[in-house]
């Protein structure tokens, strides 16, 4: 019932529209491959730091090993789509159980570790992953895995976004969702109210780490080829700074954060000298003059009483 | 009929003996102060029997919602077994409005599973909806109901001190532990305190047990007072016993000098 409100129709369609549209428009090519190449990186990324947020920013875990659940994810597609010729939805999911799996084998020993711990902890755990990819020769070794068919396209990259979106913002407005925010903001309190604090980490953890894996499955079907090296440790960096940039523990900040870091990286490709240097400036004017991040938790607030009164109307009806 | 039975309760820090072999029965429906001086191990007692620390020797049993003893004691557990409590620093939730931290507090009667709420299953929209409407009419009763979009921290100190008893309440338990409730309050305030905590006996049918420095607020209200010191339970009884024991006086004023 409350699935097909007016407010949801316009927002599917709207949705719909977007995705039909954006196709068309690489069908008649306006939109050149250079366009599409930076709109799947946009999308990556964006999945990348929704994912994120939920472990970072709503469950307080600073985490820096996002990158080794998007590498696990990229080479069980990248062997599944080539070795196993296995249909590429098939692959995204499995990718994303896969890395969510990983999450869950990591969290649990980790979890119990707090702020900077376990920041060193998942620094660890992404090196640890990195190297086995390394010195594996099954997946290419330091090589690097070739010849991935290329599966990604508008239409898979435009739904693993809404996707990720959509179920991560309807797991931080539910009682689950409190949870974790709960755990963030005080987890002695959260503990004595009933909320089994290690479940909820790990599962944030487990949620996270399957987006982030779904997120390399793309990646791998759409470059051909990945090496060990592209997730290493600076992509993890490059993930937080995004959720960081757009405002930590706001799910529109982590989008805008994405989107904003990926097209300012991808213009400034015209300037290679001063490219890292602007980039850094960029970062350093928004941490001093928006410390909260571009969307900051207003937004989040927003949303939230939006939430609120939509659940208290819903009574009436 | 009692609902807390504290055996032979020990809990030792290496060499420090925080609690000594205490032993207590609180009855259904009772008011209890725990006092002493500071570090006799009130606040170490609040820990055991909530679970944070588990004893070294001695047991606690409750049968609040069920038979338990302090064997299967989880802090995460304890509101199952019928156990809420409140901090002595406020522990609230800051950036959560005043909704989401009462809300919280009904996490123990959660009836949906995280995949309902991730797909949004009709489970999810009637157990929030159940919540959200259970949550309204507690703070209503509050007088916070006007507050429910303000964010914790900005809440005045009595609201925030109000607030964390309500989150505890949402949890629906059959003992409250209330940790200093009155401390930083003026005395108007620790008048209106005084009147909330029976007033809640009386309305949430709750047994209570709260650690206070406010003489006034613990010989008014409460029934039978536990005096602690170094880890001893050193006396027990009714307002007026306590305050002509001797060995109460000596551990709070020390001895005469001969």
């Amino acid at each position: 019932m409350k699935a097909l409100s007016k407010k949801n129709i316009i927002k599917i369609t709207a949705l719909v529209l977007m995705l039909v549209i954006v196709n068309l428009l690489i069908h008649n090519g306006t939109i050149d491959s250079y366009i599409e190449l930076n709109l799947v990186l946009i999308g990556i990324n964006i999945i990348l730091a929704v994912s994120l947020n939920l472990i970072v920013g709503f469950t307080g875990l600073f985490s820096l090993g996002h990158a080794a659940f998007m590498s696990i994810g990229a080479y069980t597609s990248a062997v599944l789509t080539r070795n196993f010729a296995s249909p590429f939805l098939v692959a995204i999911l499995v990718s994303g159980i896969v890395a969510s799996l990983a999450g869950i084998l990591i969290g649990i020993p980790t979890l119990r570790l707090k702020g900077d711990y376990l920041a060193i902890a998942t620094l660890g755990f992404g090196e640890i992953v990195r190297v086995l990819a390394l010195n594996y020769d099954y997946i290419g070794g330091a090589i690097g895995f070739n010849d991935i068919p290329q599966h990604t396209n508008w239409t898979y990259l435009f739904m693993m976004v809404v996707l990720t979106v959509v179920l991560i913002d309807n797991f931080i407005k539910s009682s689950h969702g409190r949870a974790c925010i709960s755990i963030r903001e005080n987890e002695i309190a959260s503990e004595a109210m009933g909320i089994n604090t290690t479940f909820y980490k790990v599962l944030a953890f487990a949620i996270g780490a399957f987006f982030a894996g779904i997120a390399g499955s793309l990646y791998a079907n759409y470059f051909y080829f990945i090496k060990p090296d592209s997730f290493g440790f600076m992509k993890s960096i490059d993930i937080l700074v995004m959720v960081v940039f757009g405002g930590l523990g706001s799910i529109p900040g982590a989008i805008i954060g994405a989107l904003s870091l990926t097209v300012i990286s991808t213009l400034l490709q015209s300037i290679p000298d001063l490219r890292m240097v602007i980039y850094a400036v960029i970062l350093f004017l928004i941490m001093i003059y928006r410390p909260q991040g571009l969307m900051g938790d207003t937004e989040f607030r927003l949303l939230k009483k939006k939430e609120v009164k939509h659940n208290v109307s819903s009574k009436g009806e | 009929m009692s609902v807390v039975k504290v055996s032979n309760l020990t809990k030792n820090f290496g060499g420090i003996k925080a609690v000594t072999d205490v032993s207590l029965e609180i009855g259904k429906g009772e008011i209890i102060g725990l006092i002493g001086p500071n570090g006799a191990g009130k606040t170490t007692f609040f820990n055991l029997l909530t679970g944070i620390y588990l004893p070294t020797s001695g047991e606690i049993e409750f049968n609040l919602n069920e038979k338990v003893s302090s064997k299967d004691f989880k802090p995460y557990k304890m509101t199952q077994y019928g156990v809420a409590r409140t901090f002595q620093n406020i522990r609230l939730f800051n950036k959560m409005t005043v909704l989401d931290n009462c809300l919280i507090g009904f996490h123990n009667g959660l009836n949906y599973g995280v995949a309902s709420s991730l797909f949004r299953l009709p489970s999810y929209f009637k157990g929030e909806s159940e919540t959200h409407e259970k949550a309204l009419k507690l703070l209503e009763r509050f007088d916070l109901l006007d507050k429910k979009d303000t964010l914790a921290q900005n809440l005045p100190y009595g609201d925030q001190r109000r607030l964390e008893i309500v989150r505890a309440l949402a949890a629906d338990p059959k003992l409250l532990l209330l940790d200093e409730p009155a401390a930083g309050m003026n005395p108007k305030e620790t008048a209106d305190l005084m009147d909330l905590i029976k007033w809640i006996r009386e309305q949430f049918d709750l047994t209570i047990i709260l650690i206070e420095h406010d003489m006034s607020l613990v010989m008014n209200i409460c029934e039978r007072i536990c005096v602690f010191d170094y880890g001893h339970l050193i006396a027990s009884g009714v307002p007026e016993e306590i305050q002509h024991n001797a060995r109460v006086i000596k551990a709070y004023l020390g001895e005469e000098a001969n």
